[in-house]
């Protein structure tokens, strides 16, 4: 068990038990040149092109990076920008699709025996919410020594079951990605490791899985599923600070992005879809299959809209997710749910001046071991280096501070300001 | 298709929050000492209560001024200058004058805690902090007053509580006797069935052991505060009564033990925050406890014992600071 963490209410009832249906394909698409972490994508494609599913609409050169397709065949209505759910603007290529669709078919990538190319040339990045390019985790630095590989499926964030539908309804997908993952890494381990909150989807993976992999229920407990708590709880190895989780001869990748590369070696199928848990304040919570580059908004309008008072759309789980600001921004790789979190349930409006009434809880905790209350004030006071040197560069931004903190001081907010400060000051995290 | 989200929230991660507040936590305190409260007032009479109106209103009416006249927000809905009025009553003898009593309030809240900037700044828990400067101004008054004279509003209702509570307290008569012959005049054993149940010597906070204990064991399984604290500090003062060669169970029953350990060194301003912190500041709290009990002057030593390790509680802080998660010893 990793130190600290917090057990929020699951709200996982509402979609736990819906099956993963289509939405359905939108007559036009926003697809955002930059749905990764690292460098944007080059739009490959001009106005009045007609583009085919699967073919590469966006792409550059450059290590850290994942080319973008499309998702429908359609015709180019406009190359532009777009908001996103992180409220930036970004190069977009706007798709309007054919009134007949063949989801079944794509233009595969091509096979040229490599499969990180093949990785890469499907633009696959973290499915859980990282959006970290993929080729980049499976080339690991030469020193390092990958042994064991963990497929992260512990979804521990409130509401979301996109993960959950997904390794009970493909497990054997899942177990496909596993041994793919394995292989390209040279590992000798292989985990799939899932919250006990999920026993159906712990039984078909076990019954999937042959006796090279370990599948394995931890306790419901968030952060579970962050990269360093999950690789604690699992190994007890502690990923050194300022360290890769390869330092500790680890490799973490998401369930969905597993599948992603599974379906990317097996037929070239590019990553041009995702599985998104709309719930909450709306009227047919669920799980659906979207295509990327679907309005939020229409995306909500399938699950029926939104109902009563909702106070935050979240993309994403509560705790980490982002509040959107407009519906009107598109589905991306990393947008595992869309949370319509009612009145009363969001957190309140950040009043001013909250006082720390010292009740301990946060540092508690915290589980990264750190003493949130302490860096919220150093920063309050701009004591930037106060705050680096109590290692604020290792907040994983889990929010349990906030979360927990009685009197509802904006910690982690605070938090990320030292943090940016730090970081600006080239403190070496 | 859009709509308009301007009557929504775009703020910072994590959108969702616990249920615990500030006011919640202080009306668990509340609710654990009610009983204790009520039962001090149907032993004791309406004097009891009296003491009590004064306090929590004093508190209250400070706060509010102080406040007022520093030009800050309103902070009495955070319920800390409620507990503060209430603990600060149950440290407190039925005999108290009420003027005495207002001071004790006007001090715990303006010095105890608006002067260090309210809730959460302060070093010591201001209801200590209170009943000290009474006990330091008015030892005489407090300790001897057998009669409540011209300052008594409200009568007795009961003549036994009249009677009981104008003598010395048993904790009193114990130090004398060990003072004087190294030998105890009474039976220790026979005071566990009062001190329990019903006993009238000594602060409204005394009268029953076993209510205390159980709002404590409330607020522990509760979650609200660390058992670490009450559990170091009536520990350490059962084994160090015991090798003082005296009774251990009547040593944690008597005086303001209970009172102390599960209320007062639990608050969270004064208090350490980690784990390990709490266990050792409560095993401080019960050794100076005990120490001012056996050998210092004074039998009842409880507020001073923790207020000394409200004191080192930032120290405290600093040796017991959690490891980072990562900062392991690496090779390179
Ligand atoms: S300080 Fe950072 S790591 Fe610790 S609880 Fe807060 S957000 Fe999580
Ligand atoms: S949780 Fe809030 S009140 Fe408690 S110690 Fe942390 S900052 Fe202070």
């Amino acid at each position: 068990m990793f130190r600290g963490g917090v057990h929020p209410p699951g709200h996982k009832e509402a979609t736990a038990g819906s099956a993963v249906e289509w939405a359905p394909v939108p007559a036009r698409l926003v697809v955002p040149m930059s749905q990764h972490l690292g460098a944007p994508c080059v739009p490959t494609v001009a106005v009045g092109d007609r583009v085919s599913r699967g073919q590469v609409i966006g792409d550059i050169e450059a290590m850290v990076s994942a080319p973008v397709h499309s998702p429908v065949n359609g015709t180019v209505a406009e190359v532009g920008t777009t908001l996103t759910a992180a409220g930036m603007t970004v190069k977009a290529v706007v798709i309007d699709a054919d009134e007949a669709q063949e989801l079944e078919s794509f233009v595969p990538v091509p096979d040229t025996g490599d499969a990180r190319a093949r990785v890469r040339g499907a633009g696959i990045v973290g499915m859980g919410g990282a959006t970290f390019p993929s080729v980049v985790k499976l080339t690991p630095p030469k020193d390092a020594d990958v042994h064991t590989v963990i497929l992260n499926g512990c979804e521990c964030e409130p509401f979301l079951t996109c993960d959950h539908r997904l390794m009970l309804e493909q497990p054997e997908r899942v177990i496909a990605g596993a041994k793919h993952v394995r292989e390209i890494i040279g590992a000798k381990r292989v985990i799939i490791a899932l919250e006990s909150n999920k026993p159906d989807a712990l039984e078909a993976l076990r019954a999937a899985a042959d006796d090279t992999i370990e599948v394995v229920a931890l306790p419901t407990r968030y952060p579970q599923g962050a990269e360093k708590q999950l690789i604690y709880a699992l190994l007890k190895t502690e990923v050194p600070h300022g360290k890769l989780p390869s330092a500790a001869g680890v490799l973490v990748h998401n369930v969905a992005t597993a599948v992603a590369i599974a379906d990317a070696l097996e037929t070239g199928k590019p990553l041009t879809e995702r599985i998104v848990t709309v719930t909450g304040s709306v009227a047919r919570p669920g799980n659906y299959r979207v295509l990327l580059g679907t309005l939020v908004s229409e995306l909500i309008e399938t699950a029926g809209g939104l109902v009563g008072d909702v106070e935050r759309v979240i993309s994403g789980g509560p705790m980490t997710g982002m509040a959107l600001g407009s519906l009107d921004v598109p589905v991306t790789k990393g947008m595992s749910g869309i949370v319509a979190v009612p009145k009363g349930m969001a957190a309140p409006a950040i009043a001013d001046d909250q006082p720390c009434m010292r009740c301990g809880r946060c540092p508690q905790t915290c589980p990264m071991g750190l003493e949130p209350y302490a860096l919220a004030t150093f920063a309050d006071r701009r004591m930037w280096d106060a705050a680096a040197k109590r290692n604020v560069l290792d907040c994983i931004e889990c929010g349990v501070c906030s979360y927990v903190c009685p009197t509802k001081r904006p910690l982690l907010q605070l938090i990320r300001l030292a943090k940016a400060a730090a970081m600006a000051k080239g403190v070496k995290s | 298709m859009s709509e308009p989200l301007s009557a929504r929230i775009v703020g910072p991660s994590p959108h969702i929050t616990s249920k615990e507040t500030c006011p919640g936590i202080m009306l668990w305190v509340v609710a654990a000492l009610v009983p204790s409260a009520l039962w001090a007032i149907v032993t004791m009479g309406l004097v009891a209560l009296q003491l009590f109106a004064v306090t929590i209103g004093v508190s209250l009416v400070t706060e509010a001024l102080w406040n007022r006249i520093a030009r800050k927000p309103q902070t009495l809905l955070d319920g800390s200058a409620l507990v503060t009025g209430l603990l600060l009553a149950m440290s407190l003898p039925p005999r108290t004058p009420w003027w005495m009593a207002a001071a004790a309030a006007l001090v715990a809240i303006g010095l105890g805690k608006m002067i260090f900037g309210g809730l959460g700044h302060n070093l010591f828990n201001p209801a200590l902090v209170g009943r000290a400067f009474v006990t330091l101004s008015w030892a005489g008054v407090l300790a001897t007053a057998p009669e409540r004279g011209w300052f008594r509003a409200l009568p007795d209702v009961t003549a036994e509580g009249y009677d009981a509570i104008s003598g010395a307290t048993r904790l009193a008569v114990a130090a004398a006797d060990r003072a004087a012959s190294g030998a105890y005049g009474f039976d220790l054993a026979a005071q566990y069935q009062p001190l329990l149940l019903k006993n009238l010597e000594g602060s409204l906070g005394e009268v029953s052991a076993v209510l205390l204990i159980l709002g404590g064991l409330v607020l522990i399984v509760r979650g609200i505060i660390d058992w670490r604290i009450p559990a170091g500090y009536i520990g350490t003062m059962a084994l160090a009564s015991w090798a003082f060669g005296s009774d251990p169970v009547f040593h944690i029953l008597a005086g303001g033990v209970m009172l102390g350990a599960f209320f007062m060194a639990t608050d969270y301003v004064s208090s350490p925050m980690s784990k390990t912190g709490r266990l050792v500041y409560g095993v401080g709290c019960g050794l100076f406890n005990a120490l001012g009990r056996f050998i210092g002057p004074m039998p009842e030593s409880t507020t001073f014992a923790i207020l000394f390790m409200n004191g080192l509680a930032p120290l405290i802080d600093r040796v017991t600071r959690p490891r980072t998660f990562g900062w392991v010893k690496s090779n390179d």
